[in-house]
């Protein structure tokens, strides 16, 4: 959060399209999967594990059947853990085997992709799943890994000084993305911002 | 967090993010891979100059599941033998570059000393009759896991009653039980023979009685203390009958109990003594438990002091400290 004025805040998807978006992900998961078979959903704390849950919810209304939601933490697998004060690990539970499922990780923000390095190398400790794919509600881009999404809500263009935020009903008690920039910062940071990377928006 | 010396030294919300990273960690036992990238880069010395297994090992795999590198230094045939003061040893030891030691030592306080010569981190592993905080934390991991059976959503120990009984004047395990405890907001109830019932009890946050039947049925855990066969011969009590009769757990005490209390002891059982057979083996004898507990709640002891950003104003070892 800047410190230096208040931040020009918009909401770029309102909890009507967040909706939508779920609901578009839910059918593409299963369209590309042929079906719920083998499937599980793991979410990355906090947020991820809401989305997660809806869209299992979403998928189970379409196949008649329940899909396996769980959540993956992966504070421990973390590059960043020495940059910080110690980080509170969050909780990781799996309601069935990883081992030959085919594992769809659930995130808000796809940003610089750490996150998603993260999460793989813990599915790579926990199991081995036949194959795993990433759904996030929004790719703000600047990736600093080679990590693409398989199913994304909405594609956001973004400054790097700019901060995504995901609100869910769950946590937050509303359901909105919203996008601030700094005031005072108008231009694009000519380097990648590291810092980036210690916020809600992963 | 900066160094786990006393249980004193933690506060309830500290206690409770411990116990609950400890039931995160308790899930690794049961991955293929038992290793998480946590503290890789980080070494870890055991420094042992009192003999232990359970302590000790459960220190060196806690630390290995993190990915540290846990190196094991034992008093026997170590310079300590060769008449070396715990100061130079333990200034040799950080001057190697250690992130933290793990310090069991038979004189009280020697962990804090050594915590004010070095800048790692220092964990007490057990000092003297003084504390062992990482067993009062396992024991109150697997009292909540007990009490959480019942009653899932409860956080603090308030309205338990928990009788520690035997020799509180020469364990470290109670003193550190007792101050971990009243944090929790139990009620404790220390049981022991006036022999060996510590001087200054009354200042201590626990009632104490000399009369275990008294406190049996109103208890929500009983933790048996070993019984120390050292101190047989220091005039105690009579005999080892004797004091079985008046302070062991035995079937008849055992049938005394409100259901579901749980019995605890740290370990090694004097079985027969301290314990019955019928006791230690009873359903609701967590002994097993408290021993499977001990890795991951050190586990989650050695991610909160060294799992994040080093406090920038200091190295691991102090530049000055071979003045």
């Amino acid at each position: 959060m800047s410190d230096s004025g208040p931040e020009a805040s918009r909401v770029v998807l309102d909890a009507d399209q967040i909706a939508r978006a779920c609901a578009r992900m839910a059918h593409q998961i299963l369209e590309a999967n042929r079906g719920a078979n083998g499937l599980v959903l793991l979410g990355i704390p906090t947020r991820g594990v809401h989305l997660a849950h809806r869209l299992a919810a979403a998928m189970s209304e379409v196949e008649g059947e329940t899909i396996p939601v769980g959540s993956l933490d992966i504070t421990l697998y973390r590059d960043d853990l020495r940059r910080n004060p110690t980080r509170v690990v969050g909780h990781t539970y799996l309601p069935v085997s990883v081992d030959d499922a085919v594992v769809v990780l659930v995130d808000d923000v796809l940003f610089s992709g750490r996150t998603v390095r993260a999460a793989l190398d813990a599915l790579g400790d926990i199991g081995r799943p036949r194959a795993v794919r990433l759904a996030v509600l929004v790719d703000r881009g600047h990736r600093q890994l080679p990590i693409r999404a398989d199913h994304v809500g909405k594609n956001l263009p973004t400054a790097a000084s700019e901060r995504v935020s995901v609100r869910l009903e769950e946590s937050d008690g509303v359901n909105e993305v919203t996008i601030a920039r700094p005031a005072g910062n108008d231009e694009e940071p000519a380097t990648v911002d590291h810092t980036a990377f210690t916020g809600e928006d992963r | 967090m900066r160094h786990l010396l006393s249980a004193a030294d933690l506060s309830l919300p500290e206690i409770t993010e411990i116990l609950d990273l400890a039931e995160e960690m308790s899930t690794v036992q049961n991955r293929p891979v038992k290793k998480l990238p946590a503290l890789r880069g980080r070494t870890v010395v055991n420094l042992f100059f009192e003999d232990s297994t359970r302590t000790r090992s459960s220190f060196e795999i806690a630390g290995k599941w993190l990915s540290a590198d846990v190196i094991n230094v034992s008093a026997k045939g170590s310079s300590v033998f060769k008449g070396e003061s715990l100061r130079d040893t333990v200034l040799t030891v950080a001057a190697m570059g250690v992130d933290a030691l793990v310090i069991r030592h038979h004189a009280s306080g020697a962990p804090w000393q050594a915590s004010q010569w070095i800048d790692a981190h220092v964990l007490n592993a057990g000092d003297g009759t003084h504390e062992h905080p990482t067993q009062a934390l396992l024991d109150a991991f697997t009292l909540r896991r007990h009490f959480r059976r019942t009653d899932p959503t409860m956080i603090d120990f308030s309205g338990k009653t928990i009788a520690i009984v035997g020799d509180l004047t020469h364990s470290r395990v109670a003193r550190s039980n007792v101050l971990l405890l009243q944090t929790l907001g139990a009620k404790v109830v220390l049981v022991a023979p006036p022999t060996l019932m510590p001087s200054g009890v009354g200042s201590w946050p626990a009632t104490a009685t000399s009369d275990f039947d008294d406190v049996l049925g109103a208890c929500d855990a009983v933790m048996m203390l070993r019984v120390q066969r050292e101190r047989m011969s220091g005039g105690y009590f009579p005999s080892a009958r004797e004091y079985t009769v008046g302070y062991g757990l035995t079937r008849d005490r055992l049938n005394l109990l409100r259901p579901g209390t749980a019995i605890c002891h740290p370990g090694p059982m004097n079985r027969g003594l301290e314990i019955s057979a019928d006791a230690a083996d009873a359903a609701d004898s967590l002994i097993l438990d408290q021993v499977a507990a001990g890795v991951s709640v050190r586990m989650s002891v050695l991610y909160q002091i060294l799992g994040g950003a080093d406090d920038p104003a200091s190295s691991p070892v102090r530049e000055a400290t071979l003045r």
